[in-house]
């Protein structure tokens, strides 16, 4: 592979708390190459959104810091980029939409509006120009009566359309990189499925590489062709999805992947993982995910794991997986 | 089309408001202990003078007639005449009306861009010097008492100064440079409450506004920190505050009849202040009448200019 398009190495975000400074992601890193998928997945409040945020620079500067960590893209680290080659960044090179498309859009601007304002700023176009591409993007976003559509407020629109415009919004300038946050979690499963696909052709249309989030393996797996599964803040384990489906070397991993139901047969109880994700204020020592793990050792609540390869491109932080596969 | 009906529908609901004012108006005009015709008569009258008197401004009827011989004479557009000064009270406050509402709309200038301004800056700068050092105006100005700090303004800038006079009015027919320089301290001391009401007001709202997901959705865009809140913010926040921006007018309305006293102006306030105190009920209740219909107007105002602000309401 040649130079990676994004590099996110090591990277910890703190925010500012009553109770002082909180470690919401941990020493994460990752390499991203052009038109490539990477999924990012784990449950609520695993640090996933918190490591997209910070591609962008989109955490408050008042109350978050970033001790550690590099993003390195297209040559230079994002982290150290002043505001205005930021905001040249945002928008343009890499895009981004979010999970609820019912509150990301801005309640009182037409889409027109909202989507001419990312050509205008990056393109330099003129607002008549910007609103006859508006309604050429709708038309890519599959909207029908994109002409007539392109007046109306987000309000009145379905959820399924508002995230067809925050797509049209965030492609408008042919990013090289799209993250997409969560993009189908407030929606329901058959339109899940539309933008799932709406998203697909057109990143092969566009040649984007994509970060696609969310806590539903399932998607990830449709969707990414590597994975990186998070847990409290950390990364517990990196494969290439085939890899990850075939041999989780996580046993989180394992949960998540229990936790899919399957749809060739009845079952009576769907599988969870028991417990939920510790409160990131709290100190876990060991591995962080050994209270609720069934597999975990004594070794496991005293040291930390690393982060090791366990195979191909596989990666993984559960020293007790890696001595059953590999005897010492 | 939907806009038109909107409006008819509130201007309909306007009717039994006014209606039910000018019931109230007469009601607590005739609750006061009082009698109209003891002041005409003066202190050295008998009995039976007073008695006269009475009998000819109609005030020896029974309340309910009274009522329903006022309410007959509203419907004719009648608004009566004063009984102490046999004036008619329309002539009255047609007399009095520009001073008050000069008093107000000057005031109401200062307030909503000082208000808004204030507040959005407070913040777009939380935690820091400029958002303390506006909100600890806010509080001075919630808190301080009008009149005391008019009286002080005063002494200031009229007395000590020389810069403003300390009372009076010049009509704007004068020009309009006379007619700001008289109302420019009364104005600002008026609006002294509001801009603390506003401003704190607008930025609770602009607070609200910026931790909400199409904020973040417009930086993801690599709009600017200022553009954003001046063209992603600004709107929204401007949502809850026309609602405020309708209530601060009537205040500054009603507020207008402390002010009035202290810089000698003679406006709406002046005139009901004593039409109380001598019992001029027609006066009373015709002022108040009067008072209620600019009150449903600026609400009226409010929702026109809401319906231009909220897209959601304009289709709703």
């Amino acid at each position: 592979m040649s130079a990676p398009l994004l590099s996110v190495r090591d990277l910890t975000v703190q925010f500012r708390t009553d109770a002082g400074w909180l470690t919401a992601v941990e020493q994460v890193g990752f390499e991203l190459g052009a038109q490539e998928t990477l999924g990012i997945v784990g449950e609520s409040g695993s640090g996933k959104s918190v490591t997209a945020l910070s591609i962008l620079g989109l955490h408050a500067a008042s109350t978050t810091r970033i001790p550690t960590g590099a993003i390195a893209y297209a040559g230079q680290d994002l982290l150290k980029l002043p505001d205005r080659a930021m905001r040249r960044i945002r928008g343009g090179e890499i895009a981004m939409i979010f999970q609820d498309p019912m509150s990301s859009l801005n309640p009182v601007l037409t889409v027109a509006d909202q989507i001419s304002e990312t050509l205008m700023l990056h393109q330099g176009l003129d607002r008549k120009t910007a609103r006859n591409r508006a309604i050429g993007l709708l038309d890519m976003v599959r909207i029908a009566d994109a002409a007539h559509r392109v007046d109306a407020y987000p309000h009145q629109l379905s959820g399924g359309m508002r995230q067809r415009v925050m797509i049209a919004i965030a492609i408008a300038c042919r990013p090289k990189l799209l993250i997409a946050d969560e993009p189908t979690t407030a929606l329901d499963v058959t339109i899940q499925a539309q933008i799932l696909d709406l998203l697909r052709e057109l990143q092969t249309e566009l040649g984007m590489s994509v970060i696609l989030i969310s806590h539903d393996l399932g998607v990830i797996a449709e969707f990414a062709r590597r994975v990186l599964v998070m847990y409290a803040g950390r990364v517990v384990e990196a494969a290439p999805s085939r890899a990850l489906f075939r041999q989780p070397m996580h046993p989180y991993t394992s949960g998540l992947l229990a936790a899919i139901p399957p749809l060739n047969h009845d079952v009576t109880r769907l599988s969870t993982i028991p417990g939920s994700i510790p409160d990131p204020g709290r100190r876990i020592p060991g591995c962080r995910f050994s209270p609720r793990c069934t597999e975990a050792q004594t070794e496991c609540r005293e040291q930390a794991p690393d982060l090791v390869s366990v195979g191909d491109d596989h990666f993984a932080r559960c020293p007790p997986r890696l001595h059953r596969m590999r005897p010492v | 089309m939907r806009v038109l009906r909107r409006l008819l529908l509130r201007l309909g609901q306007a009717v039994p408001v006014i209606l039910v004012v000018a019931v109230l108006a007469f009601f607590l005009m005739h609750l006061l202990p009082g009698d109209p015709a003891a002041v005409i008569a003066g202190p050295e009258a008998g009995a039976e003078a007073v008695e006269r008197i009475r009998r000819q401004l109609g005030l020896d009827r029974s309340i309910p007639e009274q009522l329903m011989v006022w309410l007959w004479h509203l419907a004719q557009g009648d608004f009566g005449t004063s009984i102490i000064h046999n004036q008619s009270v329309l002539v009255a406050l047609a007399d009095r009306m520009p001073v008050t509402v000069s008093l107000t709309l000057v005031a109401f200038a200062m307030t909503i861009p000082i208000g808004i301004v204030l507040g959005v800056a407070a913040a777009k700068f939380r935690n820091t010097w400029v958002d303390a050092a506006v909100m600890f105006l806010a509080l001075v100005g919630v808190s301080v008492p009008g009149f005391w700090i008019a009286i002080l303004s005063v002494i200031l800038f009229s007395v000590t100064l020389g810069w403003l006079p300390a009372s009076g009015y010049v009509p704007l027919s004068d020009g309009i440079w006379p007619w700001l320089r008289a109302l420019i301290q009364p104005a600002a001391m008026l609006a002294l409450f509001q801009i603390g009401f506003l401003a704190r007001m607008a930025r609770s709202a602009t607070l609200d506004v910026l931790d909400q997901d199409y904020i973040r959705t417009a930086r993801a865009k690599g709009v600017s920190e200022w553009r954003t809140i001046a063209k992603h913010a600004f709107r929204n926040t401007l949502i809850p505050v026309v609602t405020a921006t309708g209530i601060i007018l009537s205040l500054l309305m009603g507020g207008s009849v402390v002010i009035e006293q202290v810089f000698a102006l003679p406006g709406v306030g002046r005139l009901i202040v004593q039409a109380i105190l001598t019992r001029d009920y027609p006066m009373v209740q015709g002022t108040l009448l009067a008072l209620a219909f600019l009150f449903v107007a600026i609400n009226l105002f409010v929702d026109i200019i809401y319906t231009w602000v909220d897209p959601r309401v304009r289709y709703g």
